[in-house]
């Protein structure tokens, strides 16, 4: 099985490295973007089977690279986990309206994080 | 032997310029049609009022002049003081009768009185038998001038056979050219444009021709105006002439009674009373002619006392009648063509007044004599029968005018040689002027009532018959003189010219005396006796408000039923069905109603339709006509005075429910703007609430995740343990700076903070914040420089909130100096009122555009740094600690050229000045 790779997308250099470790921990291969644009670049570039999104970006919101990944045909298969410290249903409602897979709210439950993660790797995404 | 003019010469000036006057009409009438009005001057209406000067004014005053000196002053200073003192008087006489669409006097006197059909037909007659003397009069100056002029002598041969006397084919004459004028057809508002304009251009031609003989006869047969009062004085006969007193005792009496007579006749005169209000275009005229009319009246009479002295003086021989110096003289030093020129003028002033008079009875006794006896007699059928009406009117108005003219001429065949003119004009003044006391009081005086004008007048012209017209008829001839001399069945003190023995007044004055007091007398005693009916009170309130009411809040007096068919049918009788319909569709839009079918009988309408029939037919009779088709109710005085009272109310009302809707609307507005205010405050504070969620999630979720790491793995190498550690317990401390800080913002913004104030010893302070922040700089590789002054007052203030000021300044500053190489200084400066600090710092500064966010609450500026991440709400504070004590923090424009780099400030007053809410 060919090793899974996932894109970190958040400002928040501490939260990054905790998800870094967490994620290596699991296997998976870990790549890492601390902007918007940065973001969408690391999506186009590498093709990561699953992106860790943050919502408050600099540059470009998790908004607005969730829409342009949905919006562009080559990279519209990427699974999108998004996560925000905004919790209110209308950003989470709003989340999911531009594609994303699923959506958790900061501060998260670690072992809640992996097992998502895991459930939406292995399923596949037409 | 003077010479004479040809006959056919005179008669055919005479109709050339009859028919000059015609054709000026006619210009006129189409003017007005084209609606660009001829007559709406203030000089042309001026100069329509001197219609007042008649073929008296030739003849009559010099004749007077020439007797009595002086005497033939009066006449002309009446109109003059009326004019001068009272035009308000006359002011309001118009807009009374606009309002009520008035046409005559008869009408106005009728209306104001409850629009009493026997008022309005009494007064009728009183004016018809006023002005035939007049008329009669008028025939004979042009009759005897004409004999003057063509035969050289000006006395008649008495008693002509009608078919041979020229005064009647004059008065043929002048009523066909009346008709032409007046009558050709019929106008709802009865007003004669191209009359009015005749008549101001006959009033040219009389006074030219006056001023071209008075000037011949001072310049031209004498030297001068001193020439010919020095010659007068030079003989004794005329010397007395000079003097002002004359005609012995009661002098002043008689010159009192005469101008208050002339007075008198300048308002109710039924000529002038055409002439100056119903033909009125404009209120505002009346104060341009209250000077005009007198100054005309001043330049016709300016060489009256000229001619009169100096025909007595040419013609000393005496036989000369004095009335006809205006022809004699010119005549007698050959000037043919000016007596032609006189005589013009003079059948111009008889002309003038004789149409216009003429049209003005002629109008009365076909809207209050004729129409209602037809009326009365249903000889105008009932409602069956639409179209004879307006022609029968007409005929009716035709017939009146010549029918006047020949009762003229009856009365010049009957008693005009006996008097002398100047007699006759005077006898018919006095019987108008009957009318002043009933219209005067009728305009001020709200308690005048219908019996009280009819007993007034009824008595007033009684006493005129009785003092001064049976007299005159008795002094021709046709009458017994014995009951003159010694009183009717010989009771002495009932003497028609001498009443309750009041002696050595000339009969006019002593006509004029009883005649007036008499009238006035019964007038208020029987108005005082009999309260009014309700449509007098109503009639009466209108009048005499005139000014204070607007027409839209005048109540309607009027209660009852009625049928709007037939009031519609009505209208279309007497006004026609294309008028009826354009009334009724105005109507309708002003009552904001779109089909005129749905129009409701209501009192409004029923008085519009009465509005609108009095213009054409007169109020007495459009009373009687409307009543005829509605079912009313009599209202009383007392029902009047409920109504004016609900309508006032009415008023008073809707007043207050105006001010109260204005009110309401603008606290409406306040409350709009206030809800404005709240939703936004909400805004924000939802804003503010979810971004202090997001910064407080934000720290917790590293340390949740990395401390959940250690938790569950005990594999974790040292080193990242170690890592983990450390960055849990530097989340920690952000997440409670950051706690802390949203708590002082919720504190400073509610007001809830302890102030604890004391005198600060600035540089100790500065230099403490140094010490604080000395680790912080030293590892971000920079140093920090102070300059402070050696002495600065004491500052009073809170040192702990400006410790925390100047330790986020700092930190700022900090944060973005370049690493190895930061400087931040730290400067401050006293001036009178404050202190200043300023920090800067050689970082890249603020960036253009930024200035105002960075004082925005969690603004973050430049990305987090490692070692301490900002909360963005250091700024914010600071802005509301330093505002607290009255002072201001910014930050410093960069100077032109300068290095780059941030400089914040601060200013202080040395004792605080706190804003009003949030002093501690």
């Amino acid at each position: 099985m060919t090793q899974k790779k996932i894109l970190i997308a958040d400002d928040e250099p501490n939260i990054v490295v905790s998800l870094e470790y967490l994620l290596q921990r699991e296997g998976y291969a870990v790549s890492i973007a601390r902007d918007g644009q940065q973001a969408l670049d690391a999506i186009a570039r590498e093709a990561p089977d699953l992106v860790l999104l943050d919502v408050m970006m600099p540059i470009k919101s998790g908004f607005e690279v969730c829409a342009s990944v949905r919006g562009d045909a080559a990279l519209a298969h990427t699974r999108i986990l998004m996560l925000s410290a905004k919790g209110r249903d209308t950003d989470l409602a709003k989340g999911m309206a531009l594609g994303a897979d699923d959506y958790m709210t900061k501060p998260f439950a670690t072992r809640e994080l992996v097992a998502r993660v895991a459930e939406m790797l292995a399923k596949d995404r037409p | 032997m003077t010479a004479m003019l040809p006959a056919p010469l005179v008669i055919g000036t005479s109709l050339a310029y009859l028919l000059l006057l015609v054709g000026v009409a006619y210009w006129a009438d189409r003017r007005a049609a084209a609606r660009r009005s001829v007559i709406a001057r203030p000089w042309v209406y001026a100069l329509s009022m001197a219609v007042y000067c008649t073929a008296w004014t030739y003849f009559g005053s010099v004749e007077r002049a020439a007797t009595g000196g002086m005497w033939f002053l009066p006449i002309y200073l009446g109109p003059t003081l009326a004019m001068v003192l009272g035009w308000t008087v006359l002011r309001k006489m118009i807009r009374i009768a606009k309002t009520h669409r008035i046409t005559s006097i008869a009408d106005f006197i009728a209306s104001r009185y409850g629009k009493s059909q026997l008022l309005a037909t009494l007064v009728t007659l009183v004016a018809v038998v006023g002005i035939v003397p007049y008329i009669a009069l008028q025939l004979k100056a042009v009759s005897s001038g004409y004999a003057l002029l063509t035969s050289g002598s000006a006395v008649a041969p008495a008693h002509l056979h009608w078919s041979q006397d020229s005064a009647f084919y004059v008065a043929i004459a002048l009523a066909g050219f009346a008709i032409v004028f007046g009558a050709r057809h019929l106008d709802t508002t009865e007003r004669h444009e191209g009359m009015v304009a005749a008549i101001a251009f006959e009033s040219l031609v009389k006074l030219a021709a006056f001023l071209c003989v008075g000037v011949f006869v001072v310049y031209g047969l004498f030297g001068g105006l001193g020439d010919i009062f020095s010659q007068a004085r030079a003989r004794p006969e005329l010397a007395d002439l000079l003097h002002a007193e004359q005609g012995g005792a009661y002098s002043w009496a008689r010159w009192m009674g005469l101008m208050v007579l002339a007075l008198c006749a300048a308002l109710v005169l039924p000529r002038q009373f055409q002439v100056m209000v119903v033909e009125n275009v404009h209120e505002d005229h009346v104060r341009r002619a209250s000077w005009m009319f007198p100054l005309y009246l001043l330049l016709i009479n300016l060489f009256v006392l000229p001619i009169a002295l100096g025909g007595l003086l040419y013609f000393s021989g005496g036989e000369h009648n004095p009335e006809h110096f205006v022809l004699s003289l010119p005549m007698a030093a050959g000037q043919n063509a000016l007596a032609l020129f006189v005589f013009i003028g003079g059948l111009s002033a008889a002309t003038g007044m004789v149409i216009v008079e003429t049209v003005a009875v002629s109008t009365m006794v076909s809207n209050e004599l004729a129409l209602p006896l037809l009326l009365r007699l249903r000889l105008l059928g009932t409602a069956h029968q639409p179209r004879d009406f307006t022609r029968s009117l007409l005929m009716i108005r035709r017939a009146a005018i010549v029918g006047v003219l020949l009762l003229g001429y009856l009365y010049f065949q009957l008693a005009g040689d006996a008097y002398a003119l100047a007699s006759i004009g005077l006898i018919s003044f006095a019987a108008v002027a009957q009318f002043a006391p009933v219209l005067l009081g009728g305009m001020y005086w709200r308690g005048g009532t219908r019996a009280g004008a009819l007993a007034g007048l009824i008595m007033g012209f009684g006493v005129w018959v009785y003092t001064l017209m049976l007299p005159s008829i008795a002094k021709s001839g046709w009458l017994d003189v014995g009951f003159l001399t010694a009183g009717p069945w010989g009771v002495a003190w009932l003497r028609p010219e001498s009443l309750w023995g009041l002696q050595g007044l000339d009969s006019l004055t002593h006509s004029l005396f009883w005649s007036l007091l008499i009238n006035c007398a019964a007038y208020v005693i029987v108005s005082l006796w009999r309260a009014p009916s309700g449509r007098e009170a109503s009639q009466a309130l209108l009048f005499v408000d005139v000014f204070r009411r607007g027409t839209a809040q005048t109540p309607v007096f009027w209660r009852g039923r009625a049928d709007a068919a037939e009031l519609k049918r009505l209208c279309e009788r007497f006004l026609g069905v294309e008028k009826t319909r354009e009334l009724w569709r105005s109507y309708a839009k002003e009552a904001g109603l779109i089909a005129d079918q749905a129009l409701v009988p209501d009192a409004r309408l029923v008085q519009f339709v009465e509005a609108q029939l009095t213009g054409a037919v007169g109020s007495a009779s459009a009373r009687v006509l409307v009543a005829s088709v509605s079912d009313e109710e009599a209202l009383s005085q007392g029902d009047v005075l409920v109504m004016l009272e609900e309508a006032s109310q009415l008023r008073s009302y809707s007043r207050a429910l105006e001010t109260k809707s204005r009110s309401l609307e603008q606290a409406t507005s306040e409350l709009r703007s206030a809800n404005e205010q709240l939703k936004s405050l909400d805004r924000l504070k939802d804003d503010f609430m979810s971004s202090v969620t997001h910064e407080l999630r934000t720290p917790l979720t590293s340390i949740r995740a990395l401390a959940e790491i250690l938790q569950g793995d005990a594999e974790v190498p040292p080193q990242q343990r170690q890592r983990f550690v450390d960055i849990i317990v530097q989340e920690t401390e952000r997440l409670t700076r950051l706690v802390n800080q949203v708590l002082d913002m919720a504190k400073i913004e509610s007001g809830h903070i302890d102030w604890r104030l004391a005198d600060i010893d600035v540089r100790a302070l500065l230099e403490k914040a140094m010490a604080t922040t000395a680790a912080l700089l030293s590892d971000r590789g920079a140093e920090m420089e102070l300059d402070v002054p050696q002495t600065l007052p004491l500052l009073h203030a809170d040192p702990d909130r400006l410790l925390q000021v100047l330790l986020n300044l700092i930190s700022n500053a900090a944060k973005f100096v370049p690493p190895q190489g930061g400087h931040v200084q730290l400067r401050a400066r006293a001036d009178g009122q404050g202190l200043t600090v300023c920090v800067q710092d050689n970082g890249p500064g603020v960036p253009a555009g930024h200035e105002h966010l960075i004082f925005d609450r969690f603004h973050q500026a430049g990305g987090p740094t490692p070692g301490g991440q900002g909360t963005g709400l250091g700024l914010p504070i600071s802005h509301h600690i330093v505002a607290h004590f009255g002072g201001r923090l910014w930050l410093e424009p960069p100077a032109p050229g300068a290095p780059p780099g941030a400089c914040f400030c601060f200013w202080l007053p040395w004792q605080p000045a706190f804003s009003g809410d949030t002093a501690p």
